[in-house]
């Protein structure tokens, strides 16, 4: 930090005569491209900017935001937890009944993303709205409001995925290495 | 008197004056702290539009017919329109000015455009080659949020060094007589970089691009922070503030207070839940056509440092891991 400011203060010296190629700061006579010194920083003061910078910037508490996030996403389970109860005692099977309850947790998220109430739920609580499947259709949700002025075909079919995109395809190849790993275990003898 | 001073900075010989300025702005940004001073309030964030771009370019147009306007029949027409934006390949602009039938350069400097803008209008009056030009920019929250972040409806928490796009428009008639303020010099900016790849934290990026063309200009004009009534940059919101009188103080000028920030004048970040403060190219267009001008217009100032301030990233540069860049541009304006 220190050297940093040094630096700094460094750039407030008056050129001395001959310096650099015609009195042109920067220009070393026979050197390559022209580049005044303090356009960019080199990596050591970059670095030591980046560590200023975190010094002056507030952050959010984080024993707060995980209060917060903790109390959101335990309503939305304790929500879920609720419609599987519920499912069970009018006698769906537990496999229907987890279906019922995701459907209906994917199907809250999006109206309320549709009523512009999600994002404010999401703000306050964080991961804890976020991680729950209630976050995953909350990000297919908003794309598809949001681009369906760009039309059925590039706007919503190309672009409702932009934001899940990543977790389906990495979500699935995963899945699909964890099988991979399961399959080989099971030839050996493990499982 | 010389035109060319110092290392980078222009002095207008017969400085050219702001004739009239307008500044149309949404809800929100009505709400502010300089709410009652703006011409304009669309309460409707889409404009009577269908997307959100389209509302943009209807800002634009309304700001401009009303700078025009406002500016009266005793100015020339204006001949040539120097505006930009935010969106890719300058959308709001063009799609915003097309009615207008004039010919226009299309700037981008990011949210420094309305300097960009202002000097390059102003030297072209100087010059001889308008008698009278518009400068012109917008920003719009729902398409800048929609182009460099997320779509609106989708959940997530900002940082508090986060800014707010401004929705709005600021335009103003640059001409050779009239008005009680001129652009007496002006100091383009370089684009500089010290490595910061965080976005939400711009005014960490853009505070040294702020700090090098503020103390480039004083330098170049020999004068210090104490010849201004105000140096006031464009959206460096509080973290920036902070950072660019410290970055200052180190290169020899103490900027306290005479640093104001377009953008932590424009919102009440407690209140109005914008953290760090406000941003877009609208953020220092309005505030100086409903706040900076007037103050100079009557007097009670008489000469200030505008400078605009801008991110350079896309999020093509983001993404590929690119730092974000910053731009500032030094406009002086003093009254007359």
């Amino acid at each position: 930090m220190k050297e940093f400011m040094e630096h700094e203060q460094g750039k407030n010296r008056r050129e001395q005569p001959g310096e650099g190629q015609a009195g042109r700061p920067g220009v070393q006579p026979g050197s390559g491209p022209v580049i005044p010194p303090d356009v960019q920083l080199n990596e050591p003061d970059k670095q030591q900017y980046g560590e200023y910078v975190k010094q002056v910037t507030p952050t959010h508490s984080l024993g707060l935001q995980m209060l917060k996030a903790f109390v959101t996403g335990g309503v939305i389970c304790c929500i879920g937890q609720g419609i599987l109860n519920y499912a069970g005692s009018i006698g769906l099977e537990k496999d229907a009944a987890g279906a019922w309850c995701s459907v209906a947790l994917v199907l809250a998220s999006v109206i309320l993303t549709g009523l512009n109430i999600f994002p404010q739920i999401a703000k306050w609580g964080g991961a804890g709205a976020l991680v729950p499947i209630t976050g995953f259709a909350n990000s297919v949700a908003a794309p598809a409001i949001e681009y369906q002025k760009e039309g059925q075909v590039f706007g919503i079919g190309c672009k409702i995925f932009t934001i899940a995109g990543p977790v389906i395809l990495y979500g699935i190849f995963t899945s699909w290495i964890l099988g991979l790993i399961y399959w080989i275990l099971g030839l050996a003898g493990v499982f | 008197m010389e035109t060319i001073v110092g290392k980078q900075s222009i002095q207008f010989q017969e400085a050219p004056h702001i004739v009239s300025a307008a500044s149309v702005v949404g809800k929100k940004e009505s709400e502010g702290p300089l709410g009652k001073l703006f011409d304009q309030i669309e309460e409707d964030p889409m404009v009577g539009q269908a997307s959100w771009e389209e509302a943009e370019s209807a800002l634009q147009k309304k700001a401009a017919l009303l700078a025009m306007e406002k500016a009266g029949s005793g100015v020339p027409p204006v001949r040539y329109l120097f505006s930009g934006d935010l969106l890719g390949q300058l959308i709001a602009t063009s799609f915003g000015v097309m009615d207008l039938k004039l010919p226009l350069f299309g700037l981008y400097g990011a949210c420094s455009t309305i300097g960009e803008a202002l000097m390059l209008g102003a030297m072209t009056v100087q010059g001889g080659y308008s008698e009278a030009v518009l400068a012109l920019t917008s920003s719009h929250f729902g398409s800048a949020e929609k182009q460099f972040r997320y779509p609106l409806e989708y959940g997530g928490q900002r940082p508090l060094s986060a800014t707010w796009t401004v929705t709005g428009s600021g335009a103003f008639v640059l001409a050779r007589s009239g008005g009680k303020a001129r652009i007496t010099g002006a100091t383009p900016g370089r684009v500089i970089d010290y490595g910061l790849k965080d976005s939400m934290n711009m005014g960490a990026c853009m505070a040294p691009a702020a700090c090098d063309t503020i103390c480039t200009h004083l330098e170049d004009f020999g004068r210090r922070p104490s010849d201004y009534d105000h140096i006031v940059t464009g959206d460096l919101g509080s973290v920036g503030q902070t950072i660019l009188l410290e970055l200052a103080g180190k290169r020899g000028y103490d900027l306290t207070g005479k640093h104001l920030d377009c953008g932590m004048l424009i919102f009440d970040p407690e209140a109005q839940d914008t953290h760090a403060g406000g941003s877009g190219c609208a953020c220092s267009a309005v505030t100086l056509a409903a706040y900076l001008l007037p103050k100079l217009e009557k007097g009670e100032w008489k000469r200030i440092l505008f400078v605009p301030t801008g991110a350079l990233l896309s999020t093509v540069s983001y993404n590929e891991g690119q730092s974000v860049p910053g731009i500032a541009h030094a406009v002086v304006i003093e009254h007359c």
